[in-house]
């Protein structure tokens, strides 16, 4: 006993060198292989709050540039609603409203890593929940993870574990939007069948599969495609339409009925 | 004594907000975030304990991953960083450093610097390795720890000159 004893005591920072590795190989596994960690992530209190001080302050530096976005979105929209036939607006009866829109101020962007997550200064409080999905005025963005108090953090589409349900604007023919973590200015839309005819330009929106983004929410552009190695599929660059770099405001969008759908495909998964 | 401890607690408590706040979002040519809090592991007492100087290490590595949403990458590149630095010391410096009245001061530039880029380059290369964690990408993952590397050892240079103690 002495002996074991004198053996740990003598090799005690190699004992807690390993100790430690272990934990924090754990959590990194942890969040490689599920969602990112629930516990520890930069919506919690310090780093939340530390983020939301930060962006306070620094917003001021970009509002002019900012207004401008919101300005000429507004005026998009403007655009589209006083050229829609009279009949095709629906009242706006809350009951029959499938997505909710919420707006939130990014406190935290990244785009250096492989695996990037942004911090948004909404949270449950605001209504905001998991999976719901993040746009900007000029597209989408990506999807929320973990959801604290007062803020939230996002997965973006430059993250290698995004996956996304995307297609070819005014076509049917729809794919996976994935990130090979190269460029932050590019993601890859892949699983396209050979048999459909591509144009480099040709818009990329989300599809209508995925219970999380509405149809039609633009991505970007297809800027170079090639037949994958077995010839059968395409793999397509598709340039975003987002500076992911520099962004502020964002929208969140809820589906209503995205509890319903998820329980249905459970059960129908199940059997 | 007192004062050497507050010292390390506040380069502690500054390297986190100056990492997180300023140097996580440089994007320098694109996708270059230097790691400058490395640098902690430069200015850390020599004669410390090891024990300690690990744990302090494993905390500092854990918050940054927090702000980062990076979990654990941090914490055991600077972990191992703590464990492996008597290692760097003696290689840099002989078996000097174990002796009582060693300090920085009578050591030269040159020496300086080397023990400097292998404290980066050993924390760069276990976080980018762990970060990608594919030996498919290697060539990727030098490229990172070379570039993001470089531009590190030139801040942490430029700090360690800033803000090197007169009196020591």
């Amino acid at each position: 006993m002495q002996r074991i004893i004198n053996f740990i005591l003598r090799y005690r920072n190699a004992f807690l060198y390993g100790f430690l590795v272990l934990v924090s190989l754990v959590m990194t596994i942890n969040s490689h292989s599920y969602h990112q960690s629930r516990f520890f992530n930069s919506s919690k209190w310090i780093s939340g709050n530390v983020y939301g001080w930060s962006a306070h302050l620094s917003s001021y530096f970009g509002l002019r540039q900012e207004n401008r976005k919101l300005v000429e979105e507004n005026q998009r929209l403007r655009l589209a609603l006083l050229n829609a036939p009279g009949d095709s607006i629906p009242a706006l009866d809350p009951s029959l409203i499938q997505f909710q829109v919420t707006s939130a101020r990014l406190i935290k962007n990244s785009i250096a890593s492989p695996r990037n997550y942004l911090t948004t200064d909404k949270g449950e409080k605001q209504g905001v929940r998991q999976d719901m999905g993040v746009v900007t005025t000029g597209g989408i963005l990506g999807l929320v993870e973990n959801v604290a108090k007062n803020y939230a953090t996002v997965q973006s589409v430059l993250n290698t574990k995004s996956n996304i349900n995307a297609k070819i604007k005014n076509s049917q023919h729809f794919g996976s939007l994935i990130w090979n973590a190269r460029d932050y200015t590019t993601v890859q839309l892949i699983d396209i069948p050979r048999l459909v005819s591509l144009v480099v330009g040709d818009t990329i929106v989300t599809g209508g599969m995925s219970s999380i983004f509405p149809e039609n929410i633009p991505i970007g552009t297809i800027k170079k495609y090639e037949l994958n190695p077995s010839r059968t599929f395409y793999n397509i660059e598709v340039a975003l339409f987002n500076d992911m770099g520099n962004i502020r405001n964002v929208y969140l969008i809820g589906n209503r009925d995205l509890e319903e759908i998820r329980t249905l495909e459970e059960r129908t998964s199940d059997e | 004594m007192n004062n050497a401890l507050f010292l390390t607690l506040a380069r502690f408590v500054l390297l986190v907000l100056t990492q997180v706040l300023i140097f996580n979002s440089l994007n320098f040519l694109g996708a270059i975030n230097p790691m400058v809090y490395v640098i902690f592991f430069y200015w850390y007492p020599l004669k410390a304990n090891r024990g300690l100087f690990m744990m302090v290490s494993f905390f500092l590595g854990l918050l940054i991953d927090i702000f980062s949403d990076t979990l654990a990458l941090n914490a055991i590149a600077s972990l191992t960083l703590a464990y492996a630095r008597p290692v760097i010391l003696r290689f840099c410096f002989g078996v000097n450093y174990e002796f009582q009245n060693f300090s920085f001061k009578n050591t030269t530039k040159v020496q300086r610097f080397t023990f400097l880029a292998l404290l980066v380059l050993t924390h760069h290369l276990i976080f980018f390795s762990l970060e990608i964690l594919s030996f498919g990408h290697i060539l990727l993952i030098l490229r990172k720890v070379f570039a993001t590397g470089l531009v590190t050892l030139v801040l942490c240079v430029l700090f360690s000159s800033l803000f090197s103690p007169k009196s020591e």
